[in-house]
């Protein structure tokens, strides 16, 4: 088990590494940070003086060598819009984007392991078809599109939640829903095949005659071998729900990490950019190592083997 | 029976063929169907809702007066139908005192006809679609068969720039890039094309591992067939199956994120009629013109359901264990 | 002999699919004494297993049973509710699975696996259910079952496995044992033991074992009568001894010789010849094909299971050549201890 996290925990910062110098290289060749610093009417003299100050005469592997030296110790550098520390500005924003992508997270697993179990108690039912139909639908359009109907539908029409910001529970409604409806029909998708899957199993079989009721048999039995590999599925979720994050943020004027970083990127704020990446893809990363201690610990059959 | 007359007998694979074709067809004949110029600008006839008319601008008559069918009747059909099979409820009905043009699904903020544009935005969104798919998968085909033949050092490698790729916030990326390189369609589908390549990389890389000890390719090395040759004639054709699931599901993806794109505002050119554009377009107007936004949507929803459809039924067919 | 403990008469089971039904078990009556150990034997497709899974509604999907009547202990097994059958399930009848690997889910604890029938069919505490679950896998011979309770199915070995699945059928403390080729997946040094653990199992309890194998040499140790089937039919019932000493249908005659190395040639023909998942519906014999004593009539008429003596009954033209045709049609395939006649449309 040791070798096996250690293993995994290598392979982790080796990407984390790889992630940090992609974006630093996209950042370093997508234009000069002295142009947006430096006033109209600096000297050639001042912006070489302030090219140096901020270590962009070094060469590239070097600036990235104090970079990441640098955000090992929490510092990644300042803003040149806003003039603040980035690590600030993300200190700021980041919990109202762990709270969004939260919520949806929790409401996409939720509900979407329910519906599919529903699904499979009342297999090729209305009830089935019905929700089988609208969780293909929630999948073939843009979550934003989705969300702009959601707004239409429940701020403008009927005006029972408030149409974008952040503020009281009402406010995260809206983003949360819309985040969460892309991956909440597939999560009732390949629950309900998952199941059905299982169902065709001898063990599922032998359970049937151990005389056990149907209810018992579906969830004792075919649920749990059922949701185990969708444990895998739910860390590439999250990680597609802070994907959409982004746009969804955007939509509702959710003071968000995403919103920070499209803004960011609009204004070429490079190092802020680069520092939302950092958080996120580090984010991302710890997601998939957790998926994949978590999964040895609750798959018997994973444990027993390390 | 031949692999296509099993797939057309594969109920959602026809439905999605279907579904494909029709907007093949509305794309390919889209001069002919719009009812008007989609670039065209007509300042007076702004936000103007579903089924409303405007004076016909005389620029606007230079071609379109041919093919104006000019019937009312089809008017007073649901102005749903975005997917524009109907759309030849067109142009000029010469009624009264002068011509005016109906505008079925509305205009947008600068006038421009709603459905015209939807109409020739559905050629850039499948050009834009199709070219990013045809591009991801010659680009993680390729991938997965060097790190599946030739395993090792490669393998390692390949392995962990998939992990790089899985890691990153992509469409941040993306969005990174757009900004940094400007817009513009062929941007837009060299990023897209980067979005999907690992699931090529991972499937045929599977595919080529199980294939790679059969008896014919070991045949073909024992003949002294060269490695190019083993992989390219032996090895790839028998991945082509998995692959065209892929594809049809990172189509499907490449659409929905070239409306994301669009709609931050950082991928095509405004001006051009695109999908992500219109929704892009129509954001400001929610509240006010809701058809501007909701009625490309729905287009998105149409096509991007025929493209899983499709794929859908090739998967059964492949993998007839398969439920999902 | 009055009261049979399970009275099958004309079981058939089907699969309905797209190209229409197809049968693939036809006219199987039987009958089980209380205590009894009847082996089942037949090669894999002659539909042996089928037969035993629908008594239990325990068909793959797209399969359905019907027969004259299925009546264990009196009720009707076939046209009983899923809650009333689930009483029956584990309590009254139990089965022990081929495959002990795919046969217990993977991610229970044993303990759970086996205490959940327990608490199923008897009002115990989790305490006790616990601690009978205990007992049993000791007498399953599973050492140190306390901890073996906590463990999953991956930390046993196969014949271990087979055990522990021995053990949950135990639970219930069933009437019938129905025995699914529980040792065709195991090492030959593990089969003895589990066939030797049955059979001792057996006898300190009382309960009635149907051996289903492919395996004709095993009956001649186990099995107080046997059961041939092919092509989805019974083609003889007959006490062990009588098979062992003279068979008669010529497809267990086949069987035999091939047990005998030094006949193994003339059975060559025959034992690779079943096609599995044949038509148990097809018109005729489904041994005529390769039948040495084929006649024309086998062709063209299945010969119904008569009774050729108190204990034996075959279907064969060639052994029972005397029985008229017109009975078998009014009477069905009859048995002695079953008079009643049965009357089913043919599938």
């Amino acid at each position: 088990m040791l070798s096996f996290t250690l293993g995994k925990l290598i392979r982790a910062l080796t990407v984390l590494l790889g992630v940090s110098f992609l974006t630093f290289i996209i950042g370093h060749s997508s234009g000069d940070p002295v142009r947006l610093i430096a006033r109209g009417d600096a000297t050639e003299e001042q912006r070489a003086q302030l090219r140096h100050s901020l270590g962009l005469d070094r060469p590239v592997l070097e600036q990235y060598r104090i970079y990441v030296g640098k955000a090992l110790h929490g510092d990644l550098g300042v803003s040149y819009r806003q003039h603040v520390d980035v690590s600030r500005l993300i200190a700021l924003r980041l919990p109202n984007s762990l709270e969004l992508a939260g919520a949806a997270f929790v409401l996409a697993m939720g509900i979407g392991c329910a519906l599919g179990v529903l699904c499979v108690i009342y297999r090729d039912s209305v009830l089935d078809n019905v929700i089988a139909g609208l969780s293909v639908l929630a999948q073939v359009v843009p979550g934003f599109w989705l969300g702009l109907v959601l707004v239409l539908l429940f701020a403008v029409h009927w005006r029972v939640l408030p149409v974008s910001g952040s503020g009281d529970l009402t406010h995260l409604i809206l983003p949360a829903v819309t985040l969460a409806l892309p991956t909440l029909g597939r999560m009732t998708r390949l629950v309900r095949g998952g199941m059905l899957e299982v169902l065709q199993s001898d063990y599922i079989r032998t359970a049937r005659a151990k005389g056990l009721s149907e209810r018992q048999v579906l969830l004792g039995h075919a649920a749990k071998n059922a949701l185990l590999p969708l444990v895998t599925q739910a860390g590439l979720e999250l990680g597609d729900l802070v994907g959409s994050a982004f746009i969804i943020e955007t939509v509702f004027a959710w003071p968000g990490l995403g919103r920070m970083a499209v803004n960011a990127v609009q204004q070429r704020d490079f190092l802020v950019v680069q520092g939302c990446v950092l958080v996120i893809a580090a984010g991302f990363v710890l997601i998939n190592l957790a998926v994949d201690l978590l999964y040895a610990v609750i798959d018997p059959r994973v444990r027993g083997r390390s | 029976m031949s692999f296509w007359a099993r797939l057309i007998r594969c109920p959602p694979a026809r439905r999605g063929l279907v579904m494909l074709l029709v907007m093949a067809v509305v794309a390919l004949a889209a001069p002919l169907l719009a009812p008007a110029d989609p670039w065209k600008v007509h300042p007076a006839a702004r936000l103007l809702p579903p089924l409303s008319r405007s004076a016909v601008d005389g620029a606007d008559a230079l071609g379109r007066g041919a093919n104006a069918s000019g019937n009312g009747t089809n008017a007073s059909g649901p102005g749903a139908d975005a997917s524009g099979n109907g759309a030849n409820a067109s142009g000029n009905a010469h009624t009264g005192a002068g011509a005016t043009t109906l505008h079925l699904l509305g205009t947008d903020s600068v006038g421009r006809d709603v459905l015209s544009r939807l109409i020739y935005g559905s050629r850039v969104s499948l050009t834009v679609g199709f070219a990013a798919m045809v591009l991801s998968a010659l680009f993680g085909s390729l991938i997965g068969v060097v790190s599946g033949y030739f395993g090792g050092i490669v393998e390692s490698l390949t392995g962990w720039l998939v992990d790089v790729q899985l890691s990153f916030p992509f469409l941040l990326l993306a969005i990174f890039l757009l900004g940094a390189l400007g817009g513009g369609t062929l941007a837009v589908i060299l990023i897209l094309a980067l979005a999907t390549w690992v699931n090529y990389a991972r499937i045929v890389r599977a595919q080529v591992l199980s294939i790679k000890n059969q008896g014919y390719v070991e045949a073909a090395h024992a003949t002294g067939a060269s490695v190019g040759r083993v992989l390219f004639v032996h090895i790839l054709p028998n991945t082509l199956a998995p692959i065209c699931v892929v594809a049809s599901f990172s189509m499907a993806q490449a659409i929905l994120t070239e409306a994301g794109l669009s709609f931050l505002g950082v991928g095509l050119d405004p001006s051009t009629p695109s999908w992500g554009t219109m929704l892009n377009d129509g954001r400001d107007y929610l509240l006010t013109a809701w058809w501007i936004s909701t009625m490309p949507g729905i287009a998105i929803g149409f096509t991007v359901l025929g493209v899983m459809l499709f794929g859908e039924g090739l998967r059964e067919l492949l993998d007839p264990r398969s439920l999902r | 002999m009055s009261a049979a403990l399970l009275d099958v008469e004309k079981l058939a089971v089907s699969f309905v699919g797209r190209a229409g039904a197809r049968t693939v078990v036809a006219d199987v009556s039987f009958q089980l004494e209380p205590g009894e150990a009847v082996g089942v034997v037949g090669e894999s497709g002659s539909g042996k297993s089928l037969s035993m899974l629908s008594l239990l509604g325990l068909l793959p999907d797209g399969a359905h049973a019907r027969a004259a009547h299925a009546r264990f202990d009196g009720r009707e097994l076939l046209s009983l509710t899923t809650a009333q059958l689930n009483a029956i399930r584990g309590r009254e009848i139990a089965i022990v699975f081929q495959d002990p690997l795919t046969a217990l889910n993977p991610v229970l604890t044993i303990g759970r696996q086996i205490t959940e029938v327990i608490r199923r069919h008897f009002p115990v505490s989790k305490a006790e259910a616990n601690q009978r679950a205990g007992q049993l896998l000791a007498r399953v011979g599973i050492p140190d079952p306390a901890l073996r309770l906590r463990q999953y199915p991956h930390q046993f070995s196969g014949g271990m496995r087979q055990r522990v699945t021995i053990a949950m059928a135990l639970a219930g403390e069933p009437r019938i044992l129905i025995a699914d080729e529980p040792t065709t997946a195991l090492d030959v040094t593990v089969q003895a033991e589990i066939v030797g653990l049955i059979q001792s199992l057996q006898r300190q309890t009382g309960m009635s074992v149907i051996w289903v194998t492919h395996d004709l040499a095993l009956l001649a140790r186990i099995a107080e009568r046997v059961l041939v089937m092919y092509g989805g039919r019974l083609v003889e019932d007959a006490p062990a001894e009588q098979v062992f000493a003279s068979p008669r249908h010529p497809y267990t005659q086949a069987l035999l010789a091939n047990l005998r190395p030094e006949a193994a040639s003339l059975a060559q023909g025959t034992s690779a010849s079943v096609q599995a998942g044949g038509d148990a519906a097809a018109v005729g014999c489904p041994f005529a094909p390769r039948c040495p004593q084929a006649m024309d009539k086998c062709r063209t008429t299945a010969p119904p299971l008569s009774a050729i003596s108190e204990r034996v009954r075959v279907a064969c033209w060639a052994v029972s050549p005397e029985e008229p045709m017109a009975a078998s049609q009014t009477n069905g395939p009859t048995s002695p201890q079953s008079p009643q006649a049965a009357s089913l449309p043919k599938p």
